[in-house]
């Protein structure tokens, strides 16, 4: 299968998707320069982490504007899969393609650190290989990462189900202890409606080798291969 | 004869804050400075934008739906925030 990771100015986590995906799941990979409108035949497309455009103005604010993402949305409105980290996050927010947005950490510190996150659901093609309820250990690495939509929004997403990851403790309890950014309902991932546009504030492509000290992002990775394969488990 | 349209120049001050619905830890972070400062008069901090934008524009009304139409594309984000701006033209 082959991947597609997007990169702005500023971007930081564009190689280290290609080596999970690539070097460690094996697939093929090619890197999309923001100006560019051709998605290359992709079957998935990565919004990587980093600081787009220098996160001038907001995070994402400017990225949405950049040629690819037109392609982008064409894609996912096709039912292409996309997938957000971090500054991929915000961007995909920004373009409205998924809800809410990303203000500053409630700490209102920058947080690099390792994250538990709660497993909400798992007939998406972001989570098929985990387990409902599992418990990820994976890394933030954000100033910006409170997620926040209105109280009548926020509903809306938890009554359709479009919250897929919830900051947890070791154990998966949900509490304002384990929310590291103060996110509305500790959630840490969504996902669009039809279910093809997903994005969470954790860096799963920083935690797929041993020597990386975890490999719970390879089930994130595991997911969308077996999707794009048309391989349901 | 053609007849060349005169554009004139405006700018115009866009302020933008954050709907009163939505946190603001910077903010918060600031009221507790004030007070670590002992100014107990300090009661509420909230922290917005400020952006200037000069513009060409045949009219007013122009100027104005030009600035209030970069607004809306770029310079807020309506999921969580407002925008005001005053207009003046220069030179």
């Amino acid at each position: 299968m082959k991947f597609g990771v997007l990169v702005f100015p500023g971007t930081w986590s564009d190689r280290d998707w290609g080596h999970a995906l690539g070097y460690v799941s094996g697939q093929e990979v090619v890197y999309l320069w923001h100006n560019d409108t051709d998605l290359q035949n992709c079957d998935g497309i990565i919004v990587p982490g980093g600081f787009a455009h220098g996160d001038y103005l907001r995070t994402g604010a400017i990225a949405r504007f950049s040629p690819i993402m037109e392609s982008v949305r064409k894609f996912a409105e096709n039912g292409g899969l996309v997938l957000g980290s971090c500054n991929g996050f915000q961007i995909l927010t920004e373009a409205g393609l998924l809800p809410g947005a990303l203000l500053r950490n409630a700490c209102s510190s920058f947080l690099c650190e390792w994250t538990y996150i709660r497993v909400e659901r798992t007939d998406t093609p972001f989570t098929s290989q985990c387990q409902k309820g599992q418990v990820l250990r994976i890394p933030i690495s954000h100033g910006e990462g409170l997620f926040f939509c209105d109280d009548t929004d926020l509903q809306a997403l938890e009554d359709r189900g479009g919250v897929v990851f919830r900051y947890c403790d070791a154990n998966g309890a949900v509490t304002p202890e384990a929310n590291p950014n103060g996110s509305k309902n500790n959630i840490a991932g969504v996902i669009n409606e039809s279910g093809s546009v997903m994005a969470l504030m954790p860096h799963p492509e920083r935690c797929c080798e041993p020597e990386l000290g975890g490999v719970d992002g390879l089930l994130i990775c595991q997911s969308m291969v077996h999707a794009v394969a048309g391989i349901h488990s | 004869m053609t007849t060349v349209q005169n554009k004139l120049h405006w700018l115009a001050k866009v302020t933008v804050t954050r709907k009163a619905t939505v946190v603001d830890p910077q903010g918060n972070t600031v009221l507790d400075a004030l007070r670590h400062l002992r100014f107990d008069s300090a009661e509420h901090v909230r922290i917005g934008k400020y952006i200037e934008v000069s513009v060409s524009a045949a009219d007013e009304a122009e100027a104005r739906s030009e600035v209030a139409k970069m607004c809306e594309t770029l310079l807020v984000n309506p999921v969580i925030e407002q925008y005001a701006f005053d207009l003046q033209q220069i030179d």
